[in-house]
């Protein structure tokens, strides 16, 4: 897939991630590849339990036992990944990659305030004074939108609101200036007013400061209005990559237009919404070949077998039968 | 129309939930939070036979303290319910079968030790709704009637998936042979491709049944959706009514204008410039609204008045109404 980049900044290739189960091995990713450009927000979309956030996780060197890395590759800035020791990775978590939760309580200790927080931040992989780190934390919280931040530094996250906390758990990410910030799910449990003020601003500052971001979500139209290239995810592969409108204007895979139809939005008030039949497969218990074949409205005998990625310029797909060929530029 | 729901004056306060740590302060003679929460303030609503009433707001607005009030699960602490002219509560209790609930998790409704054609049973034999001996067939037929087979009365709640298991609480709803049904969040915790599916239930058991129901969502698509009318909220108050469509083309109050504003679109078009636009500020405390519009704070329109006088519902020119002192006019 990176053969249309000439420099990607991170290079996944054919990444596979397993869990040692008690009911067996669970393949939570399988073969996924992408790349990215430095500065450039892609979408990572797809159903709970489709394997985002353990690509994340994996990207990052998270994957602790029972689990592992079963596989394949993830090259920063043409640096290998995959296998480095621990300290290693420590080095880069946070500094040159950096993750946002869906749960900022994950990233933010309760009994520490925000001052001392962030000053370890920036301590994990430089030295400062604490004055010079007072000073950058309360800029960088100044630019995620916290009002009288230098004061703030000496709250503790409960005395934030659950929006004010995200952006806080934003701005310790964006503390070392990364080159790439894996954002998981960062405004899934916020209003849309408040998800509204955090998109807006997490779209400027990737613009501003040049960062590149992964951006998981399940929403297509939070997705759409923020990034450049979109990757849809079932069952642990990526079965559709592509520019976001693209996609979603002329889908190829099944079920990304499946997605898409069933969207309120796209049917008349009050009428049947155009719904997927059946429900996202256990993982162990897939079907052979393309895990979508039982729900797919076009699949034949061909699909018993896993289809392979076909490409057209910046599109990529996993299907034999694609959707809207006829209408290809 | 004489309308088949009808709220008059509803207000929910709740006295502060105090932790252990508050509580011990309290015995201490620390000073602790004593304010109550109100939750529900001063709301009319009405629902006509038939009709898909939508709520929507953000959380904590109190739309589900709303929908317990009016279905008989939490007593109001000022104003009224009826069904049809009589009152969903008699003595402190639920007094009519006739309003049912779907809530958000199916999960923690359902016993996970009870097999679901028991779950499903229990209420209607309990309230002499159903005989003992038409119970096997009654099950199947509301299994059938959401979707599933009549083999799933075996089965516990953890041998179904989610959507299924959605389908197993509104099955247990429909059995008591509601009128109306208050669902509050019945798809946010679904998986995107099951939401379709649940929502063409209901669609279908409205046609079918003829329900008539509260449906409570911060999802505004699938509001859109599914509502003849919505009604939104903003902190405890009802801020518009309107039919679904006239509010979505032309909102009045700017709360609305702004929530609508915020719901991220299906951009198709790379062309096309995205700009987010946000409401300012955070919602304020339940604890200590501010006085006058509970929105002033956040108005782009507010005035001095917005400040020191609630704005009353009003429906000037047979518009649809609007608790705002300045109207949008579009
Ligand atoms: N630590 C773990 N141990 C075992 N299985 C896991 C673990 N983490 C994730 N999984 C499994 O991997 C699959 C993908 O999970 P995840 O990446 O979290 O999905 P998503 O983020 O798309 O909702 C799921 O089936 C999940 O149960
Ligand atoms: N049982 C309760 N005790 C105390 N406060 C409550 C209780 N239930 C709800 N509240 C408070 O009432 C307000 C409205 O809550 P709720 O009706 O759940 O809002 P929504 O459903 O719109 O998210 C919130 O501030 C909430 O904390
Ligand atoms: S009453 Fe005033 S503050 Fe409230 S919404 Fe209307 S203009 Fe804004
Ligand atoms: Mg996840
Ligand atoms: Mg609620």
């Amino acid at each position: 897939m990176s053969g249309t980049m000439r420099n990607p900044l991170l290079e996944v290739t054919d990444l596979v991630t397993e869990f040692a189960t008690r009911k067996g091995i669970l393949r939570a990713v399988d073969k996924v590849s992408f790349a990215i450009e430095a500065g450039e927000i892609v979408g990572l979309v797809g159903e709970s339990g489709s394997g985002k956030s353990v690509t994340g996780f994996s990207i990052l060197g998270l994957i602790d036992p029972p689990g592992r890395i079963a596989g394949g590759s993830v090259r920063l800035g043409g640096r290998e990944l995959v296998g480095l020791p621990p300290a290693q990775l420590r080095a880069i978590r946070g500094k040159a990659i950096s993750m946002v939760f869906q749960d900022p309580s994950a990233t933010l200790n309760p009994v520490l305030t925000i001052g001392t927080q962030m000053h370890l931040a920036i301590a994990a992989h430089e030295k400062t004074s604490e004055a010079a780190a007072r000073a950058r934390a309360a800029e960088v919280l100044a630019r995620v939108g916290i009002p009288d931040a230098r004061s703030r530094l000496d709250a503790h996250p409960h005395q934030f609101s659950g929006g004010m906390r995200q952006r806080v758990a934003i701005a310790i990410a964006l503390l070392n200036r990364p080159s790439l910030i894996i954002c998981d799910e960062p405004t899934t449990a916020l209003d849309v007013s408040i998800q509204a003020q955090i998109l807006a601003e997490m779209k400027a500052l990737a613009r501003d400061l040049g960062t590149a971001m992964i951006w998981i979500s399940h929403d297509l139209a939070t997705v759409s209005s923020l990034a450049r290239r979109i990757l849809v995810m079932y069952a642990g592969r990526i079965i559709e990559q592509g520019p976001v409108a693209d996609v979603l204007r002329h889908p190829r895979h099944p079920y990304t237009a499946g997605l898409i139809a069933s969207l309120p939005a796209n049917a008349e008030p009050g009428r049947e919404l155009r719904q997927i039949p059946g429900a996202t497969p256990s993982l162990f218990d897939l079907p052979p070949g393309c895990a979508f074949a039982p729900r797919c409205a076009f699949s034949s005998a061909a699909c018993a077998q896993a289809p392979a990625l076909h490409h057209a310029g910046p599109r990529g797909w996993r299907c034999h039968h694609p959707r809207g060929m006829e209408e290809a530029r | 129309m004489t309308p088949l729901v009808l709220a008059q004056n509803v207000s929910k306060r709740f006295a502060p939930r105090l932790g252990l740590g508050e509580r011990i302060a309290a015995k201490l003679g620390s000073p602790v939070e004593t304010r109550t929460v109100h939750a529900v303030d001063n709301v009319s609503l009405a629902i006509a036979k038939g009709e898909v009433l939508g709520l929507v707001g953000e959380s904590g607005c109190g739309k589900s303290t709303l929908g317990r009030v009016i279905a008989g699960i939490h007593p109001p602490s000022a104003g009224q319910v009826t069904i049809g002219g009589e009152s969903v509560m008699r003595e402190g209790r639920k007094s009519t079968t006739r309003i049912q609930t779907v809530f958000q998790d199916p999960f923690a409704s359902l016993d996970p030790r009870i097999r679901i054609g028991e779950a499903i049973a229990e209420g209607p034999l309990a309230h002499g709704l159903m005989r003992k001996a038409d119970a096997r067939a009654e099950v199947a037929r509301w299994l059938d009637a959401v979707g599933l087979p009549a083999e799933a009365a075996e089965r516990f709640p953890h041998q179904f998936s989610g959507g299924q298991r959605q389908r197993v609480a509104i099955a247990r709803a429909l059995a008591m042979q509601p009128d109306i049904l208050v669902c509050d969040e019945p798809v946010a915790s679904l998986d995107v491709s099951i939401q379709a599916q649940i929502v063409n239930l209901f669609l279908k058991l409205r046609r079918e049944l003829g329900l008539t129901m509260l449906f409570i969502s911060h999802d505004l698509g699938i509001v859109r959706h599914i509502s003849d009318r919505i009604a939104i909220m903003y902190l405890g108050r009802i801020v518009e009514t309107g039919e679904t469509e006239a509010v979505f083309a032309a909102p009045r109050h700017p709360y609305t204008r702004a929530l609508l504003d915020s719901v991220p679109k299906l951009v198709t078009d790379s062309e096309e410039l995205v700009s987010f636009k946000a409401i300012a500020g955070e919602l304020p405390s339940p604890l200590s609204p501010p006085p006058g519009c509970h929105f002033h704070l956040r108005c782009p329109h507010a005035q001095a008045v917005c400040r020191e006088i609630v704005p009353a519902s009003d429906s000037q020119g047979g518009m649809h109404p609007v608790a705002c002192h300045f109207p949008l006019i579009s």
